[in-house]
């Protein structure tokens, strides 16, 4: 068995990011929804980090973005859990079918 | 097979079980729950490759503020106890095939690539340096992106409470 490298974790967050995508694609819940988004931000900041520590040991670049994207975030999950709120007192429901008065 | 090793195993069995059993959970609160062991499998990642300041931060916000977040937008619109909606199998069937390819060619293209490691000086990510380079104002400095990113925090706390406020009808 081989050491642990950049390879191995560039692998993992190939499979989270495609995982997120999979939920993102198939569940219609937004909150699952918005979870999914969340483990496809997760796995660009694997990948920020492991490249950070990996290949560019010399910058701590790839830490500040992944601190920067982790700030944004936090914002957008905000923003988008007070839209399902308010869409929630309007259609009593979090489907995302549901929510089709501005399709006709 | 070193401790190290294992431990990065057990990290990734983890993070990717997490992960795939949050997005195909039938009950809403289960999701939250094993995404909230998937995100604190990738603080763990943090530590393992000596990112100390990063997974104290995925701690803090993800952990402690997105999820509680999370779980309390469920108690408010969503009846937890019951199972949602099973996805249609087509959807189910042509989402997981497409998936499956772009994860297989992303996988192969890793597989495939060699990368060269460009700088032998190594810094430490400590919270000294990160400190210093984070609001310095120099060339490299991170203070314009901090003040930004300050005021983009700002403006999305007022739009959370614009958009989720509950106007009272008149009379």
């Amino acid at each position: 068995m081989n050491e642990i490298g950049l390879t191995h974790i560039l692998v993992i967050s190939t499979l989270l990011f495609f995982i997120g995508v999979y939920g993102f694609l198939t569940r219609r819940n937004m909150i699952i929804m918005l979870m999914a988004i969340e483990l496809i931000l997760n796995s660009v900041n694997i990948n920020f980090v492991a490249f950070n520590k990996y290949i560019y040991s010399g910058k701590l670049d790839g830490l500040f973005f992944t601190l920067f994207i982790t700030a944004i975030a936090a914002a957008e999950a905000a923003v988008a859990i007070a839209i399902i709120i308010n869409l929630y007192r309007n259609y009593k429901s979090i489907d995302i079918n549901d929510a089709d008065s501005m399709k006709y | 097979m070193s401790a190290s090793t294992i431990i990065f195993y057990i990290l990734s069995a983890i993070i990717v079980g997490g992960g795939l059993l949050a997005v195909t959970a039938r009950k809403i609160f289960r999701a939250a729950v094993f995404l909230l062991f998937s995100l604190i499998g990738i603080a763990g990642l943090y530590f393992y490759m000596n990112y100390e300041f990063l997974g104290a931060v995925q701690i803090v916000v993800y952990v402690g503020g997105i999820i509680v977040l999370i779980i309390f937008s469920i108690l408010l619109t969503a009846e937890s106890g019951s199972d949602m909606k099973k996805p249609a199998l087509s959807r189910i069937l042509f989402s997981a095939l497409a998936t499956i390819f772009a994860c297989a060619l992303t996988l192969w293209l890793i597989k495939q690539h060699t990368f060269h490691v460009n700088e032998s000086t190594i810094i430490e990510p400590s919270v000294r340096n990160i400190g210093r380079q984070m609001l310095s104002t120099t060339e490299h400095g991170y203070i314009l992106p901090f003040e930004v990113v300050s005021i983009l925090l700002l403006a999305a706390m007022i739009g959370c409470i614009v958009i989720a406020i509950k106007i009272k009808p008149k009379t």
